[in-house]
């Protein structure tokens, strides 16, 4: 089976300062994939340079394309770069803010993939962006409402809405939980496990949080300096941690 | 000092505001930057437009200036006079006269011949700018073609109002490639900016852009192929001239709820009454 996603000793410097330093893993279809690190690890920085918002330094990304199959999206034009963002890919930021026209209506915030597409039809656009609505347990009557009314685990909802409305294969998700509480958390991730299960999404999932890479992740990349330090089966790293840092980082986490 | 160079600008600049305006004709829609220069007017008055027509204007040329369709009006007037003082070139207020036309809003009613050129003052020459206010990004968008933008600003227009309300300013795309604003003229003047014989030169002084659509040169307004584009008018016969078919202003005309419309291009309106048209408002 071909990965959908290749990455191959990803690299990127900061002037003398390392942000990611050869990284390299396959990412095959339907695969949860989570990366896990302290803050300034350079986890956020290789999620950028695969979703194409940074140039690395070196190395390759080779996404598997629907109509040329493996493809290195770092040396491809950026016209078919953007094309694959607004299409197979997915990008959901952290401060649903970021993701989000706060001045554009829900229904309209999940509609511009759609239209960034060349959809055209008013009826259809508004039709899909209820059903989305409705997928994300956001009401339907809110359709019309701006994203600043909403709560934050709603306008975090919508952001998924609006990026897995044009079907993508591969969903970033760069700390997808940040900033909620426990129990839209909870809620959150209930959601997301359902649709990445029932669309056979892959996904990448940047998160300092164990949790939520315990209950979404496959497999798991735990990141210090830069630099991978261990990875694995998430049962396996999470439960039997081997480098020290790992060890540390499994260990800091509060039981209550 | 009364002496002038032709034009009220120096050779130099019409020089590069010439340059800007065939790369404009030449890329129909894409905006040329160009180094706007100040005029004795401020921003907002026009200064794009009086660059463009100073840029265009020969000594045998005969100039019209509209403001909202309009001959008479501050705006209208105080250019022409610029004109007329630092260029002494002919002024008509007749349409088919006029071989320059600069206007502000409108598109005169009266079908434009080939030889005539068109200068519009614009105050935002970027279509996507209050949906997207980083420049480097429309830029992009512009570049790279993608538009889907645009049409979420039609769709907040129908999901809050039930229709396309737009009413000006209403973006096209041209020859299929770039999307322009054609200026705050109403969208009931959209289906003239496409194969018009006369040339459209549009002016944005304080943005410093300059774009243009050459002749014949095909110019679609944005829609949804359930909400089609319609060029829309106050639903009204002209109360001066009767005609049915321009676009009208609505005219308060006393404290009791009266009105009346009347055509917004007031050449056209009265040499229709000069042909013995007469609206039932008429004196």
């Amino acid at each position: 089976m071909t990965p959908l996603l290749s990455v191959q000793g990803i690299t990127k410097r900061y002037g003398a300062h390392i942000g990611c330093a050869d990284v390299s893993f396959d990412l095959y279809p339907g695969e949860v994939m989570g990366i896990v690190g302290e803050s300034g690890s350079g986890k956020s920085t290789l999620l950028n340079c695969m979703a194409g918002h940074l140039t690395p330094d070196a190395g390759q990304v080779v996404f598997d394309t629907r109509t040329d199959g493996p493809r290195d999206t770092i040396t491809m034009s950026e016209p078919e770069r953007r094309m694959l963002g607004r299409t197979d890919w997915a990008f959901v930021h952290q401060h649903a803010r970021d993701g989000l026209r706060m001045g554009v209506s829900a229904g309209g915030n999940v509609g511009e993939r759609l239209m960034a597409v060349g959809e055209r039809h008013y009826g259809d656009i508004r039709d899909k962006a209820t059903d989305w609505l409705g997928r994300v347990e956001i009401d339907a009557s809110r359709v019309d409402d701006r994203p600043t009314t909403f709560s934050g685990g709603m306008q975090q909802r919508l952001q998924i809405a609006r990026n897995l409305v044009t079907g993508p294969r591969l969903v970033f998700m760069d700390e997808p939980t940040g900033g909620l509480d426990v129990s839209v958390q909870a809620r959150l991730l209930d959601l997301l496990r359902g649709l990445v299960r029932d669309m056979g999404l892959s996904a990448i999932i940047v998160t300092h949080d164990l949790a939520v890479v315990r209950l979404l992740a496959d497999r798991l990349m735990v990141m210090k300096s830069g630099r991978v330090v261990e990875a694995g089966l998430t049962d396996q790293v999470l439960d039997d941690p081997q480098h020290a840092y790992s060890q540390l980082l499994v260990s800091s986490v509060l039981q209550v | 000092m009364t002496e002038y160079n032709f034009a009220y600008l120096d050779e130099q600049t019409k020089r590069m505001i010439r340059r800007a305006i065939l790369k404009g004709l030449a890329i129909p829609g894409y905006q040329v930057p160009f180094a706007s220069r100040e005029m004795p007017m401020p921003y907002g008055w026009g200064t794009g437009g009086v660059q463009v027509s100073a840029a265009v204007l020969t000594p045998k040329d005969t100039f019209k200036v509209i403001d909202q369709g309009a001959d008479d009006t501050t705006n209208a007037v105080s250019i022409r006079t610029f004109f007329q003082r630092t260029a002494g070139v002919a002024t008509t207020t007749a349409t088919s006269d006029a071989t320059v036309i600069q206007t502000r809003h409108r598109i005169p009613e009266e079908r434009l011949h080939e030889g005539q050129i068109l200068v519009y003052q614009v105050p935002i020459p970027e279509p996507l700018r209050f949906l997207e206010p980083r420049e480097s990004e429309t830029r992009k968008m512009h570049s790279l073609e993608e538009y889907g933008l645009m049409h979420v600003k039609l769709y907040e227009d129908i999901s809050r109002h039930g229709h396309i309300a737009t009413s000006y300013a209403y973006p096209v795309k041209v020859e299929g490639r770039y999307v322009m604003d054609p200026s705050p003229i109403p969208k009931f003047d959209n289906p003239k900016l496409g194969d018009m014989a006369a040339i459209q030169l549009f002016g944005a002084g304080r943005e410093q852009r300059i774009y243009a659509l050459p002749p014949y040169t095909q110019v679609v307004s944005l829609d949804f192929e359930d909400h089609p584009f319609e060029a829309s008018k106050a639903d009204h016969p002209c109360g001066m001239c009767g005609a049915t078919d321009s676009y009208l202003d609505e005219l308060i005309i006393d404290d009791a709820g009266g009105r009346m419309f009347v055509c917004s291009d007031t050449d056209y309106c009265e040499a229709r009454q000069s042909a013995g048209h007469k609206g039932k408002d008429a004196a």
